[in-house]
């Protein structure tokens, strides 16, 4: 197994999709590969910083306009 | 010498930490009419709506008119919601139309997701370095926030609709593909792509030696 396949195949190794084999054929080259492992490393961290991350509070502009329509909507519904 | 020894990585074996126990009864008693259990359930969705129309639009007022227009379809087609699947996946199905419809009005012609991409030589890690543990940590949460959505705004929007929807959203590959009308090879390896140039795009933030 090269560099170039553990790219290929790193989303479905991420994911834990891939088959036994592969998967034990990819985590040799790791041993032995700084770099690849290195990149599995910092690509797994960037799902979870944006899996983990909090969106930010609405502005109170952009809630309050949701809210009115949402509201006219609402009481139209069950005018 | 001992073997380096790799972290199990598991994004979407977790459970979900999106949808709520309650959210079931609570689309069952909007469904039956409670315009407070709707209200509960906008206020639970809200910001995750609109960071997820801002990300796709990458304009303010395009993403407030989505998250709009999502909240009150789903309003208007809640009893055609099948109680059968989650309300917080269908409910991002729809924002996501509303905000590529946006993003199709602004940028005709640019945005056609089902395009081929290569994920050749652009996907070949330029810079490969530690970050170290939790490098996410060094920031503050609002600068956090900036330089993951600046990173994830440079994204091309293929990628960057895919990997909302996979990685953020927690979608899976099957769902992300229904949702877009992509085959699932075709979410794989934009997925693929967009990992790998936000990793080198945070690589720059991140890097140990970068910031105290």
């Amino acid at each position: 197994m090269k560099c170039k396949d553990i790219i290929r195949e790193l989303a479905d190794y991420l994911d834990e999709a891939l088959d036994p084999a592969l998967r034990i054929s990819i985590e040799q080259h790791l041993v032995k590969c700084k770099d690849c492992r290195l990149v599995v490393d910092t690509t797994k961290q960037t799902i979870q910083i944006y899996c983990n991350s909090e969106p930010a509070p609405l502005p109170q502009t952009v809630r309050h306009r949701l809210h009115e329509a949402l509201a006219r909507r609402l009481r139209g519904a069950r005018a | 010498m001992p073997s380096p020894k790799l972290n199990p990585v598991q994004p979407h074996s977790l459970p979900s930490r999106v949808v709520q126990d309650d959210e079931p009864a609570l689309v069952s008693a909007a469904r039956a009419g409670s315009v407070s259990a709707f209200e509960t359930l906008v206020d639970r969705y809200e910001r995750k709506i609109f960071r997820l129309t801002q990300n796709i639009t990458q304009n303010h007022e395009d993403a407030e008119d989505a998250m709009q227009e999502a909240f009150l379809k789903a309003y208007e087609h809640l009893p055609e919601f099948e109680e059968k699947s989650r309300f917080y996946t269908w409910l991002v199905r729809i924002a996501v139309n509303q905000a590529l419809m946006k993003l199709r009005k602004r940028r005709p012609g640019i945005v056609s997701l089902d395009e081929e991409i290569s994920t050749g030589e652009d996907t070949v890690p330029r810079e490969v370095q530690d970050w170290g543990p939790s490098p996410e940590q060094r920031y503050a949460q609002t600068e956090l926030r900036d330089i993951l959505g600046k990173a994830v705004g440079e994204l091309d929007p293929p990628s960057r609709i895919v990997f909302q929807l996979r990685d953020i959203e927690e979608l899976s590959t099957e769902e992300t593909a229904e949702a877009l009308g992509l085959s699932v090879p075709a979410v794989k390896s934009r997925l693929l792509r967009a990992r790998l140039r936000l990793r080198e795009n945070l690589n720059g933030y991140f890097k140990q030696g970068e910031h105290s």
